[in-house]
């Protein structure tokens, strides 16, 4: 199975669940969880089922397109129910099946693993899935998102989509996977991850990477000001994108760092609780469509 | 009659470092109510696997004991009236007590004839308890992390997904977060499906159908000799870690043994850095030939049965060529790193706000390290080597491998010294500055680890205690006991001439000298030695020291560790061996007493002692002073006893004939004087008032 037969499976898969399917947000982030469909949505008592794939920036994992499992940006496939179903663990294995992971010949396992996300005052409880040893799935139960805490608790299972590719497709190296037959990972992504290390690790401009931060933290203030949320997260990602580019670039020191994730942290928990009160005050539109198929 | 329970609560997977506990704690909370609700039983058996906790009770009553209870009522004089008939009183207590007057019956307590009424209450059937009691054994269930799911208020270690509970065939009637229990359990996620349990005894059979072993130790049972099994016949070692097998028993309901190997050219790459990938990132069991050397193979447990392992095993080496490629990738960076570099890099690591950066650290832990070293007396090119090494023993925490495995510190550090050229002792040591890592390890061997060791645990603790923070209780999160019981078995094992005071010495006058003086309060050293007090108790009563002799020797002192158990082991000697050792302890202790009384500064003078017993007793103690205090200061402890224990005859004497308290004010006090002159010598060894017979 190709990489894009990967994601069109998963998306038929969780569509047939009553997810809705939205697009990879258009603002950088680290993980799919940053996503406003996840970060904004997991809060307050309406209902919500999302799937997206979420290209993801991990800057400092850049590696120069040489390194057969590391990138720059890679692919999560991630699914959002709230409240978490009974039957999700039973879903989420029906969905390996479907992608034509058939676990009796093989060793699937729930290893604990608690999720954190100091930035965003996320923390949940959960497991890495382990497929003959190889993590490929994060699954996590919401405890609390941007430092509020959740309830109902929404579920998120967050697919490693390059890792269940090399998997499946039995390829060792990350660029020699199919993404359609006859165009490979690398014929799509080898060049911006080269390009993006050099940038990240010897190109990008400290200082102006400082000003931008300094500055999207003010415009998200501003926009918080105006009880305008989503413009205001847009720049709360922003801030963090440019944080992960200092940090990658060895330009934060050790006691720095505290004081940037601290200053991303308190953005993130303004811009969750300005999101619960706004959407009280639309009175949780969501709650009135509850019975309705979609959400 | 009786019944067996079962109860199950099927879980999402618990985190297999929370099962064992767990499982123990819902057998024990069922033991504790029935016993509170009087339900007699047979035994109570607990198993657990990831995804299910479960209790079986066999022969539980059907009923409720019943309870007879007496209630006292007033007196036979207050309750019969003059004609003999009841009175007012006793006919108030009956209905009361909600018995007839006619069932009183009469006892004496301490001289007075009281009435009693006897209640008996019938107990109820078990059936009746179940619910309330099963649902409020799940309730108390406390786990190390919590959550909550879906939409249900309620906490626990995982969701739970079914329930089973049963008395005898019967189902207990209860509902817990939209669960209702009932008899059907669920087994292997893969291999089996739902199953009915028609009677609890059933409960392990019927699973182990379904491919889930209940029972722990039988999982673990099998698991080792599957793995014994492959080890002899290929002729390897298996290297088993406790705590590793314990995770691997909890992620599996059918363990199935199988083993993959590795590319040989990966065996460059130090052998504790593949055994620590294996074992933390993948929970491998690492194989070795007969002569410990590390193999490029791996086993591992599958949760499932016997078929395709040949398709895991490829996956799971797929899985461990990625992390070793990593793990090489960074061995071979790290060697890039000049140590110089390194050690630039650790100013900007913050160690602790209050007490700076770890290049902060690291120049206290040289600066102790070199006033040890010149305490101890070494020779000045192993204190050359001491310096080297306290300067370098935290470059490896920079290290790439270190920062992918925080537990290889020291160890990297020691690989890389050596690759870079550092002297044997210097490499050596920066491993062994970390230890002893935890209770039992061993302690260093080179005199630059050694001594870099105690450096680095005191300053630990120093910086620490002038920062406030203290251990108490469970708290203790920089583990400032586990580096002071550190610091004490050094000392102990290698014999040290330093005692805690010039160690602490040491230390906190080069944090006052790079910190400054403000940070220590007067009462600091009283703290510490306090501290050290509670370890050096420890030490030796896990050295076997009797509680009392614990007591009567550290009352002494225990400022040189060496001492301090030389004289416990010298005074548990004694007592247990020497018949009349407590006539001994005795004179001493009477001594002691006396010599309380005795006003301080009074100088013996011989011309006054006037009694031969008395004279006696001063000659034999000024005979035995000086070699006395010489064995002590040798720490030849039992030839101290030995020379104190001569005393016993003189003092026995003494206290025949010689009158302490008398009337004359200058003899008396003379006497005293002697008294205490003889106890300050006793003292120094232990105070033998404390011992107990």
């Amino acid at each position: 199975m190709n990489f894009q037969q990967m994601i069109l499976t998963l998306q038929q898969f969780w569509a047939e669940q009553n997810c809705i399917l939205v697009q990879p947000y258009d603002t950088e982030k680290g993980a799919g969880t940053m996503n406003p469909m996840t970060f904004l949505r997991s809060l307050g008592p309406e209902p919500w089922k999302v799937a997206y794939v979420e290209p993801s920036r991990r800057p400092s994992d850049g590696r120069y397109g040489e390194n057969p499992n590391r990138l720059y940006q890679h692919h999560q496939f991630q699914v959002i129910i709230k409240p978490s179903p009974d039957n999700i663990q039973e879903l989420y294995l029906d969905s390996l099946k479907a992608l034509g992971v058939d676990p009796l010949l093989h060793d699937i396992r729930f290893v604990e693993d608690n999720w954190e996300n100091p930035s965003l005052g996320c923390a949940g409880l959960g497991w890495e899935v382990w497929l003959d040893g190889m993590e490929i799935t994060q699954f996590t139960y919401f405890q609390q998102v941007g430092g509020i805490e959740t309830s109902p608790v929404a579920v998120e299972i967050t697919y490693g989509m390059e890792r269940l590719a090399s998997y499946i497709q039995e390829k060792e190296n990350v660029f020699d996977l199919e993404w359609v037959d006859g165009v490979t990972y690398g014929d799509v992504f080898h060049q911006p991850e080269v390009e993006h290390s050099t940038y990240t690790f010897e190109v990008s401009d400290v200082q102006m990477l400082f000003t931008l931060f300094n500055t999207y933290e003010q415009e998200a203030r501003r926009a918080m000001d105006n009880h305008l949320v989503f413009p205001a997260y847009d720049y709360v990602l922003k801030c963090s994108h440019t944080f992960n580019l200092l940090d990658a670039r060895g330009a934060i020191s050790v006691t720095e760092r505290t004081g940037f994730i601290t200053r991303v942290r308190n953005l993130a928990r303004t811009v969750a609780a300005t999101y619960m009160e706004e959407r009280e005050k639309l009175g949780f539109p969501l709650l009135k469509k509850e019975g309705a198929e979609h959400v | 009659m009786s019944k067996d329970i079962l109860f199950e609560i099927g879980l999402e997977e618990i985190p297999a470092r929370f099962i064992r506990a767990a499982m123990e704690q819902l057998q024990e909370r069922t033991a504790k109510w029935l016993e509170a609700s009087r339900i007699e039983h047979g035994g109570v058996t607990a198993y657990a696997t990831p995804r299910r906790l479960s209790v079986l009770v066999k022969d539980a009553a059907e009923k409720q004991a019943d309870v007879s209870e007496e209630v006292k009522g007033p007196s036979r004089k207050i309750a019969l009236d003059a004609n003999g008939d009841w009175s007012k009183a006793a006919l108030g207590f009956a209905r009361s007590q909600g018995v007839e007057p006619e069932q009183f019956t009469f006892k004496e307590l301490a001289g007075v004839e009281y009435i009693y009424a006897t209640k008996n209450s019938d107990g109820v059937e078990t059936s009746s308890l179940l619910s309330e009691g099963l649902t409020g054994i799940v309730n108390a269930m406390t786990f190390p992390k919590n959550m909550r799911w879906g939409a249900y208020d309620f906490k626990f270690v995982r969701p739970i997904r079914w329930l089973v509970a049963l008395f005898g065939q019967e189902i207990v009637n209860l509902e817990i977060t939209g669960v209702k229990a009932g008899n059907v359990s669920r087994g292997h996620r893969f291999l089996g499906t739902e199953t009915v349990i028609a009677q609890p005894a059933d409960y392990v059979e019927a699973l182990r159908a379904q491919h889930v072993l209940v029972d722990v130790k039988e999982r673990e049972e099998l698991i080792l000799n599957q793995i014994n099994k492959l080890a002899a016949d290929k002729e390897w070692t298996i290297a088993i870690k406790e705590d590793l097998l314990e995770e691997v028993l909890f992620l599996v309901e059918t363990p199935t043994v199988l083993f993959g190997t590795f590319d040989e050219s990966f065996l460059n790459i130090p052998q504790d850095v593949l055994i620590t990938s294996m074992r933390e990132h993948q929970r491998y069991f690492p194989v070795l030939d007969s002569a410990g050397k590390l193999l490029p193979f791996f086993v591992t447990v599958r949760n499932g049965n016997a078929g395709s392992l040949d398709v895991i095993a490829k996956g799971n080496e797929k899985v461990l060529r990625a992390r070793l490629s990593d793990a090489k990738f960074f061995y071979e960076e790290d060697q890039k790193l000049q140590i110089s570099d390194a050690l630039a890099k650790l100013e900007s690591i913050v160690y602790q706000v209050e007490l700076g950066s770890i290049g902060d650290k690291v120049r206290r832990i040289r600066a102790i390290a070199d006033r040890l070293a010149a305490k101890l007396g070494l020779s000045p090119a192993a204190a050359a080597e001491v310096s080297r090494t306290a300067d370098i023993c935290k470059f490896d925490l920079v290290t790439q491998m270190v920062g992918e495995f925080p537990e290889l510190q020291g160890t990297m550090g020691e690989d890389y010294a050596r690759k870079a050229g550092e002297a044997e002792n210097v490499a050596k040591g920066i491993f062994e500055h970390y230890q002893p890592r935890f209770a039992g390890d061993s302690v260093p061997s080179t005199e630059a680890g050694l001594v870099v060791s105690l450096a680095d645990k005191i300053d630990t603790i120093v910086g620490s205690f002038s920062i406030g923070v203290i251990p108490t209780g469970s708290q203790d999160p920089y583990a400032l006991r586990r580096q002071a019981a550190g610091i004490v078995q050094m000392l102990l094992e290698h014999k040290l001439p330093v005692s805690l005071q010039e160690i602490f010495t040491a230390a906190v006058e080069v944090h006052e000298s790079l910190r400054g003086e403000k940070h220590f309060a007067p009462e600091l050293r009283n703290n510490l030695y306090e501290f050290f007090g509670l370890r050096v108790k420890r030490l030796l009563s896990d050295d076997n020291i009797r509680y009392d002799v614990v007591e009567a020797v550290t009352a002494a002192g225990f400022d040189d560790i060496v001492d301090v158990v030389g004289r416990s082991r010298a005074l548990t000697e004694a007592v247990s061996t020497q018949d009349d050792f407590k006539i001994t302890v005795d004179s001493l202790t009477r001594v002691s007493n006396l010599a309380a009384k005795a006003a301080e500064g009074v100088a013996i003078q011989p011309s006054l002692l006037k009694e031969n017993a008395e004279v006696k007793l001063y000659e034999t103690w000024q005979g035995i002073h000086e070699p006395y205090q010489q064995a002590l200061s040798a720490r030849d402890a039992a030839e101290a006893l030995r020379i104190l224990s001569g005393l016993k005859d003189a003092v026995t004497g003494f206290f025949d004939s010689v009158m302490v308290m008398a009337e004359d004010e200058q003899i008396r006090s003379n006497r005293l004087a002697l008294l205490a002159g003889v106890d300050a010598d006793s003292r120094a060894f232990a105070d033998f008032g404390k011992l107990v017979w």
